[in-house]
């Protein structure tokens, strides 16, 4: 009986040392080369893997041996960007070819994990198509190119012509101040207290995204513009601005009011599906702050296909504070596609590449996602004009758009801006203390002699 | 099983027959063989180093580091000594959160789950055989659910549009946002309605060992039903409650689905508990140093907590 208990578990440790083994390495063969790429694919967001997939078969064509491998990964912004950025901690995981967010360019390039492009697109015949702006927006603190950009966008005011018109509002709407969207958000209350009136993003849920579209509009409109949330001059972030506690004032003038969405359901991360999915198209909300990219969700094939919204919805440029100049303002951002510093085959990752921002495929992709384009020929091309009656607008607001400080600190300070927001629609804090609250994060982060006061 | 155990018995003591003139041969042979049958422990044990002990270590370590997830401190972390749990102390949030796991535990599993447990494996014992697996199904209906699912359906139930408040509906009031305006009571009520049925099987199983003569003596003897309870039938299962009171302490300490798939530990920290925070910290604010110096502390106080009880489970002398 002994002995038997004994053989039993000599072979179950072996077996596990075996185990453990057998999980150490896996050869790969080297005639076959695999390129794999990760991307974001969710019920609203196909764009990018039907460009993939189209892809896929015409380079595995042109480069016989080679197998590229689509991992698209069903998650939010930020889950996707923690998912990237563990996978990029191993040479097992990481990615060959990946989709990553403009914003954090600057701070994976100095994690490592970007392998510079300067030697590849120096011989690559379409880099001299993208703008300037667009070569900037994958450069990193070193000034080295680590990503190419798939497009850009701009943010305005989506507002629903009917509930406009049902409040008296006259349409088109310019709001020319933060007080214009306040009287039209008390007009559309009264007029029908079902209705959201006006809906600014806030709070950690949507993420980056309740930046982006919501509180950068107000804080860039403020008498600080486009200094407002970093000091360009003197490279520094600002701390103690009037123009911090007045955006946070508004938004707890919106939340308090009832004027936007109660704070429970704006701290739903999946909120923005109900905002397209269902209260523009059944006339429950007047206006959000959305980006250029939104007639992509209401297009035949989109997410939430809403033909009407041609001629349902306007659009039009957020305003300053009190209207002074440049009298909008817009954020911009977008993705960009980036190779693996751990990738074996780098020059077949970045013709992949390559060949997926071609002309063609970019103008597609463009189209279809309501991209700003970033290539000249793109940009210049009919189809892409005329894709949705939108496009003049929101490319116009390329004038008075801002991007966001290119920092390798900036996803801290992001996290920081939003837990501010959420503190204030939340009512846990007044907008002073919370702008208190977010210097005393600011200094801890950046350091004493990395912030200035305003 | 009795019967094995004689025959071992006996077999150990036929062995020590031979005379006292072997006896250091005997000891040294004795020594080997001690020996001999420690070798298949050792893979074991080399397991349990590497696979416990060393992410353990490890996860220290981390915790003395500036580890992140992206960044110049992503390529290069270095070491900077205790400034993480230095920060952590000076960290508003962290005495809220840790009060708010502390009330989470204490309230979701040490009160709740044990006393429900114990009364409903008492209610069970004692009723109809029907009604007994009735109730002890439904109630182990919830533990057999993954725990996403289960999250889920605590989320559909406890939401604005969720089943609560459509049957506070058919009643004509309007229920609050359990999420938003209760976070803590709807995870605490989650964790309880899921947790239940472990404590129930555990004392179930207990109270079977119960011999019913005791009570039935202690009846005769005139004790009514709560003396019989608390002067006869819980300190027979003293153990058993030790036991299972550490064992739901330490599942609840590292809940994390449940409340994450609820209310991401919001609104604002309302319902961050350490491990909700020790995962915000580090993958969605991408510190990862400090993150895992919060989930140092979490072990420490499961350590704690074990240390206790392991302590009141030290049988007394009777």
């Amino acid at each position: 009986m002994k002995k038997r208990a004994a053989v039993a578990i000599s072979v179950i440790a072996v077996g596990s040392l075996l185990g453990i083994a057998g999980c150490t390495s896996t050869p790969s063969d080297s005639s076959e080369k695999t390129i794999k790429v990760s991307y974001i694919k969710t019920d609203a967001f196909t764009a990018l893997d039907d460009l993939f997939t189209k892809v896929k078969p015409e380079f595995e064509a042109a480069n016989p041996g080679v197998t590229v491998e689509l991992d698209p990964i069903a998650a939010t912004d930020d889950d996707y960007k923690t998912k990237l950025a563990l996978s990029h901690r191993s040479a097992e995981t990481a990615p060959d070819v990946f989709y990553e967010d403009q914003g954090n360019v600057r701070s994976d390039a100095e994690a490592g994990y970007l392998l510079a492009l300067d030697d590849y697109v120096a011989e690559w015949e379409d880099w001299s198509e993208f703008t300037d702006a667009a070569k900037q927006a994958g450069a990193g603190d070193d000034g080295k190119i680590y990503s190419v950009s798939l497009g850009t966008d701009t943010r305005a005011i989506w507002y629903n012509k009917t509930v406009m018109t049902n409040a008296g509002i006259d349409v088109p709407w310019e709001p020319q101040s933060w007080d214009d969207i306040l009287v039209a958000a008390r007009k559309i209350k009264a007029s029908d207290p079902s209705v959201v009136p006006f809906n600014l993003y806030a709070g950690t849920g949507t993420g980056e995204g309740s930046n982006m579209q919501g509180f950068y509009e107000l804080l860039y409109g403020t008498d600080l513009g486009g200094d407002a949330l970093y000091d360009s001059e003197s490279n520094k972030w600002v701390v103690g601005s009037d123009g911090f506690t007045e955006s946070l004032e508004f938004l707890k003038t919106i939340y308090d009011e009832g004027l936007a969405l109660t704070p429970a359901q704006a701290l739903d991360p999946n909120i923005w599906k109900s905002v397209f999915g269902e209260m523009f198209p059944d006339a429950k909300l007047g206006g959000t702050v959305e980006g250029s990219y939104t007639p992509s969700f209401w297009v035949e094939g989109g997410s939430f296909e809403w033909p009407e919204y041609a001629t349902e919805m306007g659009a039009t440029a957020f305003p300053t504070k009190d209207g002074q100049a440049p009298g909008g303002v817009s954020m911009s951002g977008g993705w960009t596609l980036a190779v693996g510093s751990k990738s074996e085959n780098p020059q077949l990752a970045f013709d992949f590449m390559a060949q997926a921002l071609s002309f063609e495929n970019a103008l597609e992709y463009d189209n279809v996602n309501a991209q700003i384009a970033v290539r000249k020929d793109v940009a210049a091309d009919d189809s892409y004009l005329g894709a949705n009656p939108f496009v003049g607008a929101v490319t116009d607001l390329v004038e008075v758009t801002h991007f966001r400080p290119s920092t390798s600190i900036y996803n801290q300070i992001s996290v920081e801006v939003q837990k501010a927001s959420e503190a204030v629609i939340t009512g846990k804090m007044s907008p002073a203390e919370a702008a208190a609250s977010y210097d005393a994060a600011v200094t801890s982060i950046a350091g004493d002699d990395m912030v200035i006061e305003k | 099983m009795t019967a094995e155990v004689i025959s071992t018995a006996q077999g150990a003591q036929s062995e020590r027959r031979p005379g006292p003139q072997r006896s250091g041969r005997r000891s040294a042979l004795k020594k080997i063989s001690r020996f001999v049958r420690m070798i298949p422990l050792v893979p074991a044990i080399i397991i349990m180093v590497v696979f416990l002990a060393g992410p353990i270590i490890w996860s220290f370590y981390g915790s003395l580091t500036n580890a992140a997830l992206s960044g110049a401190n992503a390529a290069n972390s270095s070491f900077i000594g205790f400034d993480n749990y230095v920060k952590l102390f000076n960290d508003p949030v962290f005495p809220q959160s840790l009060w708010i796991t502390i009330v989470f535990t204490l309230a979701s599993a040490v009160i709740s789950q044990n006393v429900l447990g114990l009364g409903i494996a008492l209610v069970v014992t004692r009723a109809n055989k029907k009604l007994a697996t009735i109730v002890s199904s439904t109630v182990v209906g919830a533990w057999i659910l993954p725990e996403i699912v289960a999250a889920f359906v605590c989320y559909a139930y406890f939401s604005q549009d969720g089943t609560l408040n459509q049957i506070l509906a058919l009643v004509g009031l309007t229920g609050p946002n359990w999420l938003y305006t209760f976070p803590l009571l709807a995870v605490i009520l989650a964790n309880l309605w899921r947790g239940t049925a472990f404590s129930l099987l555990v004392y179930q199983a207990a109270l079977n060992d119960v011999p019913p003569e005791i009570s039935e003596a202690a009846m005769i003897d005139g004790a009514g039903g709560a003396k019989r309870l608390f002067f006869v039938t819980v300190p027979m299962i003293k153990n058993t409650i030790t036991t299972n009171l550490m064992l739901i302490t330490l599942q609840t300490l590292s809940v994390f689905t449940l409340i994450y798939v609820m209310t991401s530990g919001g609104p604002g920290n309302d319902s961050t508990t350490l491990p909700i925070l020790a995962y915000k910290e580090a993958f969605r604010f991408g510190n990862i140093g400090y993150g895992t110096a919060i989930a140092t502390i979490l072990l420490v106080i499961g350590a704690i907590f074990s240390i206790i009880y392991i302590r009141a489970a030290r049988p007394s002398k009777d």
